[in-house]
């Protein structure tokens, strides 16, 4: 139990002040500017911007350079400013087949309609460190261009639904549960698994996707597309009685296509995870995909093997980073009166065992 | 115009859609250059809120709510009595008064002018930026081919 202490007000307000000055750093360096940092960090941006669940580069951009770049303190500072802003309603939900894209590929189907299209990838990169960009002031550097694709680049999976080969998505337009709004329970559905899969900590999904591929809950997944891209928002203005688009933004979507020796009720078949999270953030969005494919083994007929990639309630009340920040790091904040009377019990348990120990040499 | 009609719908729900996406610096200075500046109160003065962005299970199902996105939004009325509404993308007051003042001016004789001097260069301008990403993303296009075996 955390009880309330008194006093230490200047310590903190020097410790603050202090908290800025290292945050600076080195006055004789320029200061990072957000737009720098929206540019130049904008893979850190899109982590903010997905974690704290609220889609602005700006803000993300703010919150890393006031958290000295520590991503979890970032998240915690949009989380805490997204619940000061009204909730004018919700959008649509956005068509990620109309979307612009700048990757998609598939490790699938390698000739999927609209083609292999690699993007700004790391991937094929040598992961040698690059000397040239410790130099500053180089030039601007313009990428090649070839004809641009006009067309919409439908999902792959659209091209497979024919053959019922490829588990289909019932249609539905059900208004989805919101964990921001309700608590969560279980058994939860799969629009609140999502929705806590996609603000879930990087780290932890990208552990436990990883655990499904060493085989705890083995469903041997193949990413089946994978998507980066912008798609229009749009959302029903009750003032003008039709839907304008809002905005924009950056997705990273992922379906992996996985085994699945078909049950009592269903043929054999593929079965899909799927992965949508905000920004260019492609190592979450497989991760998630990955963990929901393992979350899905109730509605699929298939075996509990006890993994913790299974475990619904494990993994929503533990993929999110504040939640676990929070209560992790209170643990190190004035616990006096708790530990003083923990102190009391183990010495009064020692004097007592000594005691004995006395009476027993004593007989 | 025909502020009733399909067409008329149709026509506003997609400048306003163009002004929620505009690049705010490129929004702005096309909307200073532009004159005469016109009289209006306010109905409801800029707020920033959020909006709850969804998406659907498998790209095609069923919805769930995927994260927030910020919003700004505002009304108001001209001297003459059109009104406009404008909604941006972000934390934008200045942005989102200028969207409004030219949904509302899009519905006066001025829109003729409002379009070519704003809405035009501002389409051109995202559509120039679009293409360009289409086109880098194209030039990154590739053809696996994968390697027919020996013994075969």
């Amino acid at each position: 139990m955390y009880v309330a202490v008194k006093g230490g007000e200047r310590a903190i307000e020097n410790a603050h002040a202090w908290l800025a000055e290292e945050r600076r750093g080195n006055g004789d360096v320029a200061e990072l500017s957000l737009a720098q940092i929206r540019e130049q960090l904008s893979l850190a941006v899109n982590r903010v911007m997905a974690e704290g669940s609220l889609y602005d580069p700006d803000l993300a951009a703010l919150a890393i350079k006031q958290a000295r770049g520590d991503l979890i303190e970032a998240i915690f500072l949009i989380r805490a400013y997204r619940t000061t802003l009204p909730r004018f309603g919700a959008t649509k939900p956005v068509d990620t087949g109309a979307m612009d894209c700048d990757r998609r590929i598939s490790a699938t189907f390698k000739d999927a309609p609209g083609g292999q299209v690699l993007g700004p990838t790391f991937d094929y990169t040598h992961r040698l460190l690059d000397f040239k960009l410790a130099a500053e002031g180089g030039e601007s550097l313009e990428a090649p261009k070839a004809a641009p694709r006009h067309q919409p680049t439908p999902h792959i999976t659209e091209f497979l639904a024919g053959e019922d080969i490829i588990q289909r998505e019932p249609e539905s337009e059900a208004a989805p549960g919101d964990l921001t709004r309700q608590p969560m329970s279980f058994p939860a559905g799969r629009d609140i698994r999502l929705q806590s899969l996609t603000r879930g900590d990087e780290g932890f999904l990208l552990g436990l996707a990883y655990s499904t591929q060493r085989g705890y809950a083995r469903n041997h997944a193949f990413v089946g597309e994978l998507r980066i891209g912008t798609v229009a928002v749009e959302m029903e203005i009750p003032e003008l009685g039709f839907a304008i688009e809002i905005g924009e933004v950056e997705l990273t979507e992922c379906e992996t296509v996985n085994q699945f020796k078909g049950s009592k009720t269903e043929p054999p078949q593929f079965t899909r995870g799927y992965g949508l999270v905000f920004g260019q953030t492609e190592r979450k969005a497989i991760s998630m995909a990955l963990v929901d494919r393992a979350l899905r083994w109730r509605e699929l007929g298939e075996d509990d093997l006890g993994a913790a990639a299974q475990d619904e309630e494990f993994v929503l009340s533990h993929s999110d980073n504040i939640q676990a920040t929070g209560f992790l790091e209170h643990i190190k904040l004035p616990h006096y009166v708790d530990f003083q009377s923990e102190l009391e019990l183990v010495r009064k348990l020692r004097r007592e065992a000594g005691a004995d120990a006395t009476r027993e040499a004593a007989e | 115009m025909d502020e009733t009609g399909i067409n008329g719908t149709e026509a506003r729900r997609g400048w306003m859609s163009l002004l929620a996406r505009a690049p705010e610096r490129r929004l702005m200075a096309l909307w200073d250059a532009f004159s005469p500046r016109p009289e209006f109160n306010w109905l409801r003065r800029p707020e920033t809120g959020a909006v709850m962005v969804r998406g659907r299970m498998g790209g095609t199902g069923a919805p769930f709510n995927l994260g927030e996105m910020t919003v700004t939004r505002c009304s108001l009325a001209l001297a003459e009595g059109a009104v406009g509404h404008g909604y941006v993308q972000g934390r934008g007051a200045a942005r989102a008064e200028a969207a409004a003042l030219i949904d509302a001016l899009m519905q006066t004789e001025a829109g003729g002018a409002v379009r070519a001097a704003i809405l035009d260069p501002l389409e051109e301008a995202m559509q120039t930026a679009r293409t360009a990403r289409a086109a880098k993303a194209a030039a990154t296009k590739v053809d696996f081919f994968t390697l027919v075996r020996g013994e075969d």
